[in-house]
């Protein structure tokens, strides 16, 4: 496998692992499941193009500007559906993910559903890493802090959350505009990495795709979530040899791998420094006196 | 200190509490009992804002209540909600620290946990296991730790019996007498009627949602019709 291709692939992970944390904010930590994810991608992506290539900004301020705009759009879209109760909320999500896209195929000036070529290249895998390096160090801060046990209450018991004083709807909405924030971010490194945007790029099938990550990895893990969109982003790559059957292939994997650890991944866990130190052998006096 | 007054709420078209009046003074235990479906669990959901009352006022300290939950809670008034509701995959101490949620003052959120351990001591024991693997009544008491944790004035609480074995039963009610003697006050709702009419100072029935008879517990623990309907006794 030559370093070109691999290369390609690892960057694709990193695009869609930053799309997948965010998510696993709002899936994982709060229990709103979305299904409209890549419409805040496609948004993020149209900006962050739009942005860097009219105004002629830096990429990092681009990007920014891309999950700013996402964020936006989740603020309205949130104020009006958050008040809905799980399936319903699902239900909405993947109706504006449609809507985005549709409106993004309809509408000429980015060029309609013929998509937008010419957008300069400027990402490269150190970039991608380092973006996603950051986004991981911030999750997982988020997530330790005390709004991150808020979400976590309102995903174990949102009637007890509320009766304990937690503004559920606030804590809902910050998650969907993190995410959000993640999501527009990831669309801005695709627009910049491929150098051509498509709405088809940004349907249904890539929301599903980023749920599919965020459970397969482990619902409520930030090193699920990890894992999981680097492999299922390599997966269908390493699986080139079945040709035609590659997809049947990577849909028998995920069932399979669903059956036999139907928490996920991870299931809850973390991989931690201290974890990895025990796992190799050292620290073992420490766990044992624990253990006493 | 709670004054609830010609309160009806509706879910869609059930008329569930149709113009229901109750009071509750300072630092007594207040029941409400009645048959399932009464709107025992409106009328305390109501009052802790989780659902909406579309006629009538609630006035807590002279002053009307705001309407959402968590701003409710601000104002001192904190639920236990039915069925206990403990966050499960997080620590005993996590979810007794959630319930501080809204407190800065962290010396007195100290103290608090302290006064919840010796309460329960039970959960001392358990702090750091996940709240799901706590048994029925060890999670009753996670749960109304995590209600003292906000250091309410006046607590509500739920079918603090729901399913548990009779000597777990004692133990709660004991912890409620203990709260009582630290000034808080308490409106409880019990279908356990027996248990609630002993311990509590006052009581209301509720029937299909109105309130049908008021008095002291004592009383009404005596009073024939009470006693055929709720306690079981036949005549």
């Amino acid at each position: 496998m030559d370093w070109f291709y691999a290369k390609g692939i690892l960057i694709l992970s990193g695009i869609n692992l930053m799309a997948v944390l965010g998510l696993s904010l709002l899936t994982g930590f709060t229990g709103l499941f979305s299904f409209g994810h890549a419409g805040f991608m496609a948004i993020g992506a149209y900006a962050a193009a739009f942005i860097g290539v009219n105004l002629g900004l830096p990429l990092i301020v681009s990007l920014l500007a891309g999950g700013l705009v996402a964020g936006i759009v989740s603020l309205f879209i949130g104020r009006f559906t958050l008040k809905l109760k799980g399936d319903y909320f699902c239900i909405a999500t993947l109706g504006f993910g449609e809507a985005i896209r549709l409106v993004l195929d309809n509408v000429q000036v980015f060029g309609g559903a013929r998509g937008w070529p010419g957008i300069p290249i400027r990402i490269d895998l150190w970039n991608v890493v380092l973006i996603n390096l950051a986004g991981i160090v911030f999750m997982i801060s988020l997530v330790n802090s005390r709004h991150g046990r808020n979400m976590i209450a309102i995903r174990e018991e949102e009637l007890a959350a509320k009766t304990i004083g937690i503004d559920t709807f606030r804590y809902k909405m910050i998650s969907l505009f993190t995410s959000a924030v993640y999501a527009g971010i990831a669309g801005g490194l695709v627009g910049y990495y491929t150098g051509f945007l498509q709405p088809k790029m940004f349907g249904m099938t890539k929301s599903t795709e980023l749920t599919i990550i965020v459970i397969f990895g482990g619902i409520g893990s930030v090193s699920g979530s990890v894992l999981g969109a680097l492999l299922l982003t390599a997966l269908p790559e390493l699986l080139r040899a079945f040709a035609l059957w590659r997809l049947v292939a990577y849909g028998v994997a995920v069932i399979f791998i669903m059956i036999s650890r139907p928490e996920g991944l991870m299931g809850g866990k973390e991989i931690t420094f201290r974890g990895i130190l025990r796992a190799v052998g050292f620290g073992h006096k420490h766990s044992k006196a624990r253990e006493v | 200190m709670l004054k609830v007054e010609d309160l009806h709420v509706y879910y869609g078209g059930i008329h569930a509490l149709k113009g229901v009046n109750i009071a509750v003074d300072k630092g007594e235990i207040v029941t409400i009992i009645g048959a399932n479906g009464a709107g025992k669990s409106t009328l305390l959901n109501a009052i802790s804002g989780v659902v909406r009352s579309r006629e009538g006022q609630i006035i807590f300290k002279d002053n009307p209540l705001p309407p959402l939950p968590h701003t409710i809670v601000r104002e001192g008034i904190c639920q236990v909600p039915e069925g206990r509701m403990v966050f499960a995959n997080l620590t005993v101490k996590d979810n007794l620290v959630l319930g501080a949620y809204l407190r800065k003052d962290t010396g007195g959120i100290e103290r608090d946990l302290e006064n919840v351990y010796r309460l329960f001591p039970r959960l001392k024991e358990r702090e750091k296991q996940m709240a799901g693997t706590l048994s029925g009544g060890e999670q009753q008491m996670l749960a109304i730790g995590r209600g003292l944790m906000s250091d309410p004035e006046l607590m509500l609480l739920d079918e603090p019996s729901l399913g548990l074995a009779p000597i777990l039963v004692e133990t709660i009610y004991e912890v409620i007498e203990g709260i009582k003697s630290t000034g808080k006050t308490l409106l409880l709702v019990e279908q356990n009627a027996y248990k609630a009419l002993s311990t509590a100072d006052r009581a209301y029935v509720l029937e299909q949602g109105r309130i049908v008879k008021s008095g002291r517990a004592r009383e009404l623990l005596e009073d024939p019709t009470i006693q055929e309907s709720y306690l079981g006794v036949r005549k």
